[in-house]
């Protein structure tokens, strides 16, 4: 146990080491530049499948744990470790790595050095803000991570408007973060204060139990900094424009695995620490969660550009992801995380096919488009494939995330399952339709005539992909299995800590003024759990 | 007879290097005519490591010299050996910068020299006439090298400016000084802390401490006092831009730490609402103001101010905790912003001629290593981890927040939001756009490399290891308690 307890600080900092041998990497020799970042991001994904084989499936606590002390004097150490919850999103972002790279293979051509070197710091803060158990390791992390895709973004996007999409990421993203640094504090010296033991440690401060009063405020500065970065209707405008301007593999990062990183910080932050006001708050939330359900899928339908298109259907999609999690149930949260990884696999995939298309036409309008799969057939298959898995196909994996989530959900918000499921139906309209528009018919563009279909390359970069949409659709008990224990362990705990709360808050008096004060909601769900 | 006090040199030791290596800069120089640049630095150089090496016992010490007018203690040594940095740094990246615009003075290096000597007696002084004296003597040696560019008639307008508006604040002071010895009887801060103490306060005493706190809000540069900075900075040679903005700022923080802790810390509640509001002005209006700047030079000045206000902040806060963030801030500050000085000096180049943002265009392509330098510089002010500037920030929020002042830290963190922009908006022009005419390339010269590489150095070392700086921030502010 000695020895592989250091895994998860390797892979979290083997692309930091990548990134600096490859500064001292000639900037003119970019084969070399692309052939040592894939082997790091290889080398990466390789070490982490010996944290996905190591890890115990019966076990609910977290596993891989290593604590260093690093700032005493404040409490802060470098902790990390996983459980059944992060694990799959660790090795989804280990898993995209080599991906990534050999899909930029041929798009990206200038300044490749510099690109490498922020692809692999992308790395390292993705994979530091799903493993670190401390809160301000994980903040450090969370804003590394902003760096890079702002470079992404700024010097390798799209000419017209990338320098404006880059800072609205940025100023959006900082400025739900600095909120939550604040609440990080007052969490910190409120814990400090009553324990008197001050600390970051995020498994200390779970055991602290925050009056209900502080709750509402301390969730709700989580919830911004993690409703933006999902994002959630109506923090969701900087997404389109981010992912239109970015590059391909930025777009294909930013939706598998950054907006990962907002779901993620609800699961294991702003829930549990406050139990009281995010149930109490779950009614907002999963309104909320629906609007984005059925709006993004309406003005996805809409799109001339199919890259916004794509970017709209994740708006929609992290709806479901958000509505199963708040549902608080075991096929909920479940749900919720695989729909995670299956949103990074399918929406992912689908901004590399968008990504090979503009490579050849240098559009992505969709009126340019139509008749491709007469010459195209093999990318044809695969664009469908993915479209399917993204309006939730059975038998592919986007089936089975959305079904779980609507399972789970409809005891707690029956009418809103309603609602999300018409999302459903409306996924299969946008995308359907711009499929049809797209690959079908006769070749009205004569443009279109001579395309070449994909290489090895590109066939290289999907098949990946394609594997784990079919794994997931078929049996997604390899991947249940191992989160359960973390899950059930999960809703329990934010029920029991919840009943704690409130005993505590009675004992001192205080409760009934408080809850009537805070939370007009809670009677609102309260009448409904009761029906 | 007179009794004559008992003088101990030792803790003074560091002042004095500094002054002699001032005198012999200016009698050297006489006879040196060409190679005046590299003689003074050099002599400079040489005081300021010398001064550094005997500025270590003042760490353990905890006494007061010359008759109680000065303190030789913990805070003292932190203080002095910020100063010393600074103008260490400041010498290494002037000497290129000197040549460059054909300045072939000596008389550089010895005010550099005397305003830092000004500067630790000021940091030492427990008496308030003993840091006016150390205030002047830094004042006029600054007044004099912000208009030391001879052809740059926005340099002695900018000069004059500060002179002028320098001595008003130091009048203000002194009178504030006047008045407290009207009510105190004493200008000691210790005799001035025990009449607080007494709970009889007189009006006149309040009167003249807000005087006081104008004289000190002039030299940091809080709103509404700022009005000077933008021009002064922007007219002033580059790196002694950096300098003003660094060590007067840490100089004039030490002092108004000390004499508001220290005697006033009765009458706490009166001066921290104050500081309350000037703390939240100088953050609103020095990030805005300095979004809508074009040129570098006066964006730094802008967000200077704003750096203030979040110094600000931890003098809210009114505890140890805060003021011992105060002091890890200017450490973390003093390294970035002369850093970014420095980079600011390169780039532009003989007479001054590229300051404005769109001459950062391109640097990403046409010198990486500097622009990353910059670029590092540009994420410790904005506060992004893991560089120093973070680390700073956050030791003082949190120690804001332990004191319950969530409101102005919120204020604190959005308008630090806003501060994002323009510092990205630099490295927007450095990676993202193409110069329109490709400049001709900057030369680094061997001090400018050493300095920028040591002050990258330490605001990467400092951001990611901050214990032992931590500690010792806590350490040199127990004095104060």
């Amino acid at each position: 146990m000695e020895n592989v307890s250091h895994l998860l600080s390797l892979i979290t900092f083997i692309p930091l080491l990548g990134a600096i041998v490859i500064l001292f990497i000639n900037r003119e020799c970019l084969e070399t530049l692309r052939y040592v970042t894939i082997a790091f991001m290889l080398l990466d994904f390789v070490i982490s499948l010996f944290v996905y084989f190591g890890f115990d499936p019966s076990v609910a606590s977290m596993q891989f744990v290593e604590y260093r002390p690093w700032i005493q004097q404040w409490g802060i150490s470098y902790k990390v470790g996983i459980d059944g919850i992060s694990l799959l999103l660790v090795m989804l972002t280990t898993f995209l790595g080599p991906i990534l790279v050999l899909a930029c293979w041929k798009d990206i051509t200038v300044r490749v050095k510099e690109f490498m070197i922020c692809l692999l710091f992308l790395q390292v803060g993705m994979i530091g803000v799903f493993v670190s158990l401390d809160l301000f390791l994980f903040y450090v992390f969370w804003e590394i991570m902003l760096i890079p895709m702002y470079l992404l973004i700024g010097v390798w996007g799209n000419p017209a408007r990338r320098l404006y999409a880059a800072m609205k990421f940025v100023l959006y993203t900082i400025v739900g973060s600095l909120l939550m640094l604040v609440a990080i504090l007052v969490l910190y010296f409120m814990a400090g204060k009553s324990s008197g033991v001050y600390t970051f440690d995020l498994l200390k401060l779970y055991d602290f139990a925050v009056p209900v009063q502080a709750q509402f405020w301390l969730f709700l500065a989580f919830f911004l900094a993690f409703a933006i970065k999902v994002p959630m209707f109506p923090f969701h405008t900087w997404l389109p424009d981010a992912h239109t301007e970015a590059p391909t593999v930025g777009s294909v990062v930013l939706a598998a695995v950054l907006l990962k990183m907002g779901t993620y910080g609800f699961i294991r932050f702003a829930i549990p620490l406050f139990p009281n006001a995010a149930i109490d708050a779950a009614w907002w939330v999963a309104l909320l969660a629906v609007i984005g359900i059925i709006y993004g899928a309406w003005v996805a339908m809409v799109q001339l550009d199919m890259k916004r298109l794509v970017a709209f259907s994740s708006v929609s999609h992290l709806g479901f992801v958000m509505l199963g999690m708040f549902a608080l149930t075991t096929q909920g949260v479940e749900g919720s995380i695989i729909q995670m990884i299956n949103h990074g696999l399918s929406t992912g995939a689908l901004f590399l096919i968008v990504g090979m298309i503009y490579e050849r036409r240098h559009t992505r309008l969709i009126s340019e488009f139509g008749g491709i799969s007469k010459v195209m057939p093999l990318f044809a298959v695969f664009f469908m494939i993915f479209t399917l898995s993204s309006i939730g196909l059975p038998g592919l994996n986007g089936f089975i995330g959305e079904f779980l989530i609507l399972l789970g959900s409809f005891g707690k918000f029956t009418w809103y399952t309603v609602f999300a499921a018409s999302g459903v139906i409306f996924a299969a309209v946008y995308m359907l339709w711009m499929f049809q528009r797209v690959m079908f018919g006769e070749v009205t563009n004569p443009k279109n005539l001579n395309l070449k279909d994909i290489d090895i390359r590109e066939v290289a970069v999907l098949v990946p992909l394609l594997i784990f949409v079919v794994w997931i659709g078929i049996y997604p008990n390899t991947f249940l299995r191992r989160m359960e224990p973390s899950v059930k362990n999960f809703i329990q705990y934010v029920e029991k800590k919840r009943a704690a709360v409130i005993a505590m808050e009675e004992a001192e008096g205080r409760l009934v003024p408080n809850l009537e004060k805070i939370s007009l909601v809670s009677s609102v769900t309260k009448t409904r759990a009761e029906k | 007879m007179i009794p004559v006090p008992e003088v101990v040199l030792g803790g003074v030791l560091p002042a004095l290097i500094i002054a002699i290596a001032g005198l012999l800069a200016m009698l050297l120089g006489l006879f040196v005519r060409k190679g005046a640049v590299a003689v003074g630095a050099i002599i400079a150089l040489i005081g300021v490591l010398l001064a550094l090496m005997v500025n270590n016992p003042l760490r353990l010490m905890n006494t007061t010299a010359f008759s109680g007018m000065i303190a030789l203690d913990s805070y003292t040594w932190f203080f002095n050996l910020l100063i010393l940095f600074s103008v260490g740094l400041t010498v290494l990246i002037s000497m290129k910068y000197l040549v460059d615009q054909g300045l072939n003075l000596y008389e550089y290096f010895a005010l550099l020299l005397f305003s830092a000597v000004g500067m630790m007696f000021m940091v030492s002084g427990i008496h308030l006439l003993m840091i006016f004296v150390g205030l002047e003597t830094l004042s006029i040696g600054v007044y004099v090298l912000t208009g030391v560019l001879p052809k740059s008639s926005k340099s002695s307008e900018a000069s004059l400016k500060y002179l002028l508006l320098g001595a008003f604040s130091s009048g203000l002071f002194l009178y504030g000084a006047a008045l407290l010895y009207g009510s105190a009887g004493t200008l000691s801060l210790a005799g001035m802390a025990k009449y607080f103490h007494s709970g009889s306060v007189s009006l006149m005493a309040i009167v003249g401490m807000g005087l006081l706190l104008v004289g000190f809000g002039f030299k940091v540069a809080a709103v509404p006092f700022h009005m000077w900075t933008p021009d002064v900075y922007d007219g002033a040679p580059s790196p002694i831009t950096g300098f003003m903005s660094v060590g007067v700022k840490a100089a004039a923080f030490a002092a108004f730490l000390r004499v508001f802790f220290e005697c006033f810390g009765s009458a706490q509640i009166t001066w921290g609402h104050i500081l309350w509001v000037l703390a939240v002005l100088t953050m609103i209006l020095g990030n805005m103001a300095a979004i809508v700047q074009n040129n570098i030079k006066r964006m730094l000045a802008y967000s200077s101010i704003a750096h203030a206000g979040y110094i600000l902040v931890g003098m809210v806060a009114g505890t140890a905790s805060g003021a011992a963030g105060v002091l890890y801030y200017l450490l973390a500050y003093i390294f970035t912003n002369l850093g970014a000085f420095a980079v600011v000096t390169m780039v532009g180049r003989k007479g001054e001629a590229n300051v404005y943002l769109d001459d950062y265009r391109g640097l990403g392509k046409s010198h990486p290593t500097l622009a990353l330098a910059m670029s590092i510089f540009l994420f410790s002010l904005a506060g992004i981890p893991p560089t120093a500037g973070f680390i700073g920030k956050f030791t003082i929020f949190s120690a804001a927040i332990s004191a319950g002042y969530v409101w102005l830290v919120i204020i604190g963190v959005l308008t630090s939001a806003a501060s994002v922009f323009y510092y990205f908006r630099v490295i927007m022009k450095m990676y993202m756009e193409a110069p329109e005419v490709e400049p001709e390339r900057l030369s680094f010269s061997p001090s400018m490399a050493f300095a920028l590489s040591i002050t990258v150095m330490a605001v990467l070392y400092i951001g990611i290891f901050p214990t032992t700086y931590l500690n010792l921030a806590t350490e040199s502010v127990k004095s104060l308690f």
